[in-house]
């Protein structure tokens, strides 16, 4: 029913007056895959996306969509369709008419594109709902909305800003499902942009993480997870303590790392450190080490590891850890950081 | 909060304070009463009143010299003398009412024009907050000076004489004085447009500033041309703008006789004008029933154009 296209950018050049907000980046995303692109704000995802899309002129480099240059193409040429955060519905049209838009723009009759229309109201499962307009309608209902809009072009990429940063966090998990769901069925290629880095693991089969203008990191959200290559992808990523030993700094997850009492005997490398913090989670109990030095690493110890230690605060210890889980990170910064909690 | 209040005293010591919720009530409506009865009471006295006077008046009798309170229907009938007879033909009030509505006409249009370009200028191709304001300022500008002064400035520009006739003879491109330029329909309009813009910009820039710009790239997105936005999206979003700026605009140019009398040369008869004489006459009924005559159209084309937009669900 539909046909997806590759993604290719090839020295994707962004400037606004003398600020790079992309800066000649490089990128390939095969057909049909989920990519994420991931990053803090003002990172240049957004920027990103909205080159691929055409609704923000590229400097310099190339946007490919399959074999198609579409580096100058207006954004209804591309295909390419976008969906934008807080999903932009015609707040005067009906669910419909909303839907049947760029038909009506191609000046197909309004009997066919309604059917049209109508057979992705279906795809969304929003059919019930199309003499509605936009106000009346949730957060959710909105987005689905606005999916069966982007979709009626029959794109081969689907761009997505920020999809779910307008709902609530129990309507997020259930959207995020969704929308793996549909582009598991459609098989389109999606570009999803995204601040969070639990929704990029939890979608993505590409992780694109960016950093200052630049692709700090891809690959698998695995990958990425389990080999961050520098301190800002272990420290954005979460779940990692960013530990310097000597001139080296290595990332060591939070759940690899074992406090041990200074007693116990220890092989491989090690930190020396005071409990600031047991922290309780259910699943886990998380001890907060505050490390000779300043800084704070966290690590995360079942419930029978703990009870089988009993750890208490003030207590020193040694954060040791395996040296085959570690990553070395490319990075000179000596400072010992804790990670953001993020994965939490 | 206040009606709780009542009741979650503690009744024991403060049996003063303990006021029933009911009563309450009534004090938070005499106070929002009595919040209101300032303006209901400058509204009462100084429009309310005097309509109904004038609605009064209008059904009195007159004669060449006084009114005479008696109930009659003569002010309205005069109006229309001899309008029945001379069909088909039209008579003089008729063809004053055609001509004051094709000057609203014109006048709206021209307004609706320009103030919507010019709205859109300000609200979609001005990216700078600062620079809109500054811009809107300066279609203010006008404004700093009165009315009467503004309508004169154009009779220089426009008589036999005036700096439009002498630089077209200048070019060539006329021998004669163009004759049209003032006193005349044109120069009436022309006033008009140029008084009365700005009350078409202000609205029709206050809806627009409110339309999201994602919703512009979302029609583009979807594939629409410049000009599908506008007719799609802009101009149905833009809409109560539109309605309350015509609103503006037509029940100024409708009651209009000063524009029309000294941009006219006082040829030009209009609604407004036919009070005027009437007052001038001192016949008082007469000129109330014309003006409850044009307040009635008035309100007919208020109340159609406001058949489109519900303007109260808008503001």
């Amino acid at each position: 029913m539909t046909t997806t296209a590759a993604l290719e950018l090839v020295q994707l050049t962004k400037m606004y007056g003398g600020v790079t907000a992309v800066d000649a980046i490089n990128l390939k995303i095969p057909p049909g895959s989920y990519c994420c692109l991931l990053g803090p704000s003002g990172c240049g995802k957004t920027s990103t996306l909205r080159m691929v899309a055409g609704h923000e002129s590229v400097t310099s480099g190339d946007i490919l969509v399959g074999p198609k240059n579409v580096t100058d193409l207006p954004p209804a040429d591309r295909s390419t369709a976008m969906m934008f955060q807080s999903y932009a519905l015609f707040p005067h049209l009906s669910v419909i008419d909303n839907v049947a838009f760029a038909l009506k723009m191609k000046g197909v009759a309004k009997a066919a594109r309604h059917d049209e229309a109508n057979k992705l109201l279906e795809l969304v499962d929003m059919q019930p709902y199309a003499a509605r307009l936009p106000g009346q309608l949730s957060g959710g209902q909105q987005q689905r909305v606005a999916l069966a809009r982007a979709l009626i072009t029959s794109p081969q990429i689907l761009l997505l800003d920020e999809p779910l940063s307008a709902l609530d966090p129990f309507l997020r998990l259930r959207m995020r499902a969704e929308l793996k769901k549909l582009q598991r069925e459609l098989g389109l290629t999606f570009i999803h942009v995204t601040h969070g880095q639990d929704e990029a693991m939890a979608l993505a089969d590409i992780v694109v993480l960016m950093n200052a203008g630049r692709i700090e990191q891809q690959g698998s959200p695995r990958e990425i997870f389990n080999h961050p290559r520098t301190e800002f992808t272990a420290k954005f990523i979460g779940g990692h303590n960013v530990i310097a030993v000597g001139p080296e700094t290595f990332a060591v997850r939070v759940d690899r790392l074992m406090p041990k009492r200074p007693s116990e005997a220890v092989a491989g490398p090690s930190v020396a450190g005071t409990i600031s913090e047991v922290e309780y989670q259910g699943t886990y109990v998380r001890v907060v080490i505050a490390v000779d030095g300043g800084s704070e690493i966290s690590a995360q110890v079942t419930e029978t590891q703990f009870d089988a230690a009993n750890y208490a605060v003030g207590e020193r210890v040694l954060a040791t850890w395996d040296p085959t889980q570690a990553n070395l990170l490319k990075t000179t910064s000596p400072v010992i950081a804790r990670s953001p909690e993020r994965a939490a | 909060m206040q009606s709780k209040g009542g009741q979650g005293v503690d009744k024991s010591c403060c049996a003063i304070t303990a006021i029933h919720p009911s009563m309450m009530q009534d004090r938070k409506t005499f106070v929002a009463w009595l919040q209101a009865a300032p303006m209901m009471l400058v509204f009462s006295v100084f429009f309310l009143l005097p309509l109904l006077l004038v609605t009064i008046v209008s059904a009195w009798d007159y004669n060449e010299y006084e009114m005479i309170p008696a109930f009659s229907l003569r002010g309205y009938s005069d109006t229309f003398e001899g309008c029945i007879a001379d069909l088909p033909n039209l008579c003089t009030i008729l063809k004053t009412y055609l001509k004051t509505l094709k000057l609203c006409l014109l006048t709206w249009s021209l307004t609706l024009l320009i103030g919507f370009t010019v709205a859109y200028f300000l609200a979609f191709h001005v990216r700078s907050k600062t620079w809109q304001i500054v811009l809107t300022l300066l279609c203010t500008i006008p404004f700093w000076t009165s009315n009467v002064i503004r309508m004169i400035a154009w009779i220089p520009l426009l008589g036999r004489n005036g700096l439009v006739n002498r630089g077209l003879e200048g070019v060539g491109l006329i021998r004669q004085p163009l004759e049209w330029l003032l006193f005349s329909e044109f120069s009436v309009v022309l006033a008009l447009v140029h008084l009365f813009t700005f009350f078409m910009v202000v609205p029709i820039f206050n809806s627009m500033i409110r339309i999201d710009k994602r919703l512009i790239e979302a029609a583009y997105d979807a594939g629409a041309t410049g000009w599908q936005t506008l007719v799609n999206v802009v101009i149905p979003l833009a809409k109560p703008g539109i309605v309350i700026g015509s609103i503006f605009v037509i029940t100024i140019v409708m009651g209009d006789f000063v524009t029309i009398g000294v941009m006219g040369g006082q040829q030009i008869a209009s609604a407004g004008k036919i009070i005027e004489t009437r007052l001038n006459a001192l016949q008082f009924p007469a000129a109330a029933a014309n003006a409850v005559i044009l307040l009635g159209i008035t309100i007919l084309i208020i109340s159609a154009l406001t058949r489109i937009v519900d303007v109260r669900k808008e503001l």
